[in-house]
């Protein structure tokens, strides 16, 4: 199976602490996978680094590459801000603009210079239908997207990161703040996408990852201790650490 | 374990009610200081427009109260007060709105660190200073530029006021656009958004009830700034949209008539209450407007 994106020999520092350790991985088109772990060992980090969201960050430095279409990211020939466009990401807590519905699916699309009405009306509908939200907001569509409830506010960023039309879409413990209802339809959503994007999610729940991924990295310390297909992981751990990790002994 | 003994809830409540009768007198001290305030104000100003009609003060264009024949048009006072706005507000706004752009999201934390006080001092400067400042530094140079300035002139005493009031526009505007989450921030460049269009696009309309109400609240300290203008500004009450003249605001006009001889209870000690009456209401209108926007768009971010 054809690599989206390839990590090599990986490092990752927050000033003097060094947060990911000699990370290698490659991450396979069409598959959800999942990195799981205890708080605080560097999934998140790993995660941002994909698409250069620790730029934002004072004082980080990363050693390695990470290839994609054959380039790396942290090139001089990658722009950060295309990168973002192809690599979407949404966040822990849902955080659509105080802008209408309408204007926060197609916020990315304008920036890029995508002003027809036809084709935005087209992708606002689209994608609301795509994320299972149409039904629920057709009717209040230019209204503000702060009167959603927090699970609809998380599913309409997910339709305003699938609206650049994306080839990774990254999620970072997208469920954490949602009641276990909405968690449920944005993991019918996750599969369901799978079918057109890759995405590469951080949960906290085993459980989640067992039920979504199909890859599943488990990290510790900022080592990836295993990465294999989730399966493998969950029945047939090949690590011990791994295995007290998934049957609830630490984390 | 031993058994522990808890204190009666007695003592404690009766603590509670006491402090309860001090917060309130002291509350309530303010507000009937305010009310006196402005009730003394309203009492000679009703005196005065015994005198003078009201339309006379609101619409005439000629203030000599105190030579003959004396005329009571306030207008030529608005308009001086509303000159030395309009320059402050030219300097203030867009230089505070700069710098609280570049402190909240351009300068590096360092920067930051170094600059916001120094920022902040500006606030501190009385505005005695200022004005000495606008009469020794600013007028000459405008006068160097433009030789038929008079030495005393709004465009001077402008721009002093509005170097003043730079640090509330940049402080408040900049306190709301920090408090604007970087998960939102995050939100648009994961979207591929640059920088100036994260700033344009999130940070400013999600911050905006703040920065608005902060040039509102910048205005307000203008149109009430007296020191400045009586210094710089002159004293002759004008109906001019020339900058380079000297003109006289509403508390420049109170400053000379409180330092004078008018005597106690002559109709030209009275147009002081009703100027001061009028400067009241603008800034109380203001200050409305200011909270009203805080209110409205107040998000839930």
């Amino acid at each position: 199976m054809e690599p989206i994106l390839s990590i090599r020999n990986l490092n990752f520092y927050y000033g003097e602490h060094k947060a990911l350790k000699d990370v290698n991985m490659d991450i396979y088109k069409n598959n959800v996978t999942a990195f799981i772990g205890p708080s605080g060992c560097g999934k998140s980090t790993f995660l941002r680094t994909l698409n250069r969201m620790n730029d934002f960050i004072e004082n980080v430095k990363v050693e390695g590459n990470i290839i994609y279409e054959g380039k790396d990211i942290y090139s001089k020939e990658m722009e950060p801000v295309e990168l973002r466009r192809r690599i979407g990401m949404v966040f822990q807590k849902p955080n659509p603009f105080p802008k209408t519905i309408y204007e926060n699916i197609v916020y990315g699309l304008r920036k890029n210079g995508v002003n027809k009405k036809e084709v935005l009306d087209e992708v606002v509908e689209k994608t609301l239908k795509a994320v299972a939200l149409y039904d629920e907001v057709k009717d209040k569509i230019h209204k503000s997207a702060l009167e959603l409830s927090g699970g609809q506010q998380q599913r309409l960023c997910i339709a305003r990161a699938i609206a650049m039309q994306p080839d990774v879409v990254l999620m970072d413990e997208p469920t954490s703040a949602l009641d276990p209802i909405s968690t449920m339809k944005i993991e019918e959503l996750v599969l369901e996408l799978k079918k057109d994007y890759t995405i590469i999610i951080v949960t906290h729940s085993m459980q989640q990852a067992a039920r979504i991924s199909d890859y599943t990295a488990f990290f510790l310390n900022g080592e990836v201790v295993e990465y294999d297909e989730t399966s493998k992981i969950f029945s047939n751990p090949r690590d011990k650490r791994t295995e007290d990790y998934i049957t609830g002994r630490f984390g | 374990m031993r058994r522990i003994e808890f204190e009666g809830k007695e003592r404690m409540n009766r603590l509670e009610k006491a402090v309860k009768i001090i917060l309130t007198t002291l509350g309530l001290i303010s507000i009937f200081t305010t009310i006196g305030i402005i009730f003394s104000l309203f009492e000679e100003t009703f005196m005065f427009f015994k005198e003078v009609s009201i339309v006379e003060f609101l619409t005439g264009t000629k203030w000599t109260p105190l030579i003959e024949p004396t005329h009571f048009g306030v207008l030529p006072l608005v308009a001086g007060t509303m000159l030395i706005v309009v320059i402050a507000g030219l300097i203030s706004i867009p230089l505070g709105l700069g710098s609280a752009i570049y402190l909240s999201e351009y300068a590096p934390k360092k920067v930051r660190k170094f600059l916001k006080p120094i920022l902040e001092v500006l606030a501190g400067v009385p505005s005695i200073v200022y004005g000495y400042f606008a009469l020794t530094a600013i007028t000459p140079l405008i006068r160097n530029i433009f030789p038929e300035t008079s030495v005393y002139n709004a465009l001077s005493a402008g721009i002093a006021v509005g170097i003043m009031t730079i640090p509330l526009v940049s402080s408040m505007s900049e306190d709301a656009m920090m408090a604007v989450p970087d998960s939102l921030r995050n939100g648009a460049y994961a979207l591929g958004a640059t920088k100036l269009e994260v700033t344009k696009d999130v940070v400013i309309p999600t911050a905006m009830s703040s920065i608005v109400a902060s040039f509102i609240l910048a205005i307000s300290r203008a149109v009430g700034e007296t020191m400045i203008v009586a210094m710089a500004a002159g004293s002759t009450p004008k109906l001019t949209i020339n900058p380079l003249e000297s003109i006289q605001t509403m508390t420049g006009y109170i400053v000379q008539i409180s330092m004078g001889d008018v005597p106690y209870g002559s109709l030209a000690y009275k147009t002081l209450f009703a100027v001061g009456t009028l400067l009241f209401l603008i800034t109380f209108i203001l200050n409305v407007i200011s909270r009203h926007f805080v209110r409205k768009y107040r998000r839930a971010y």
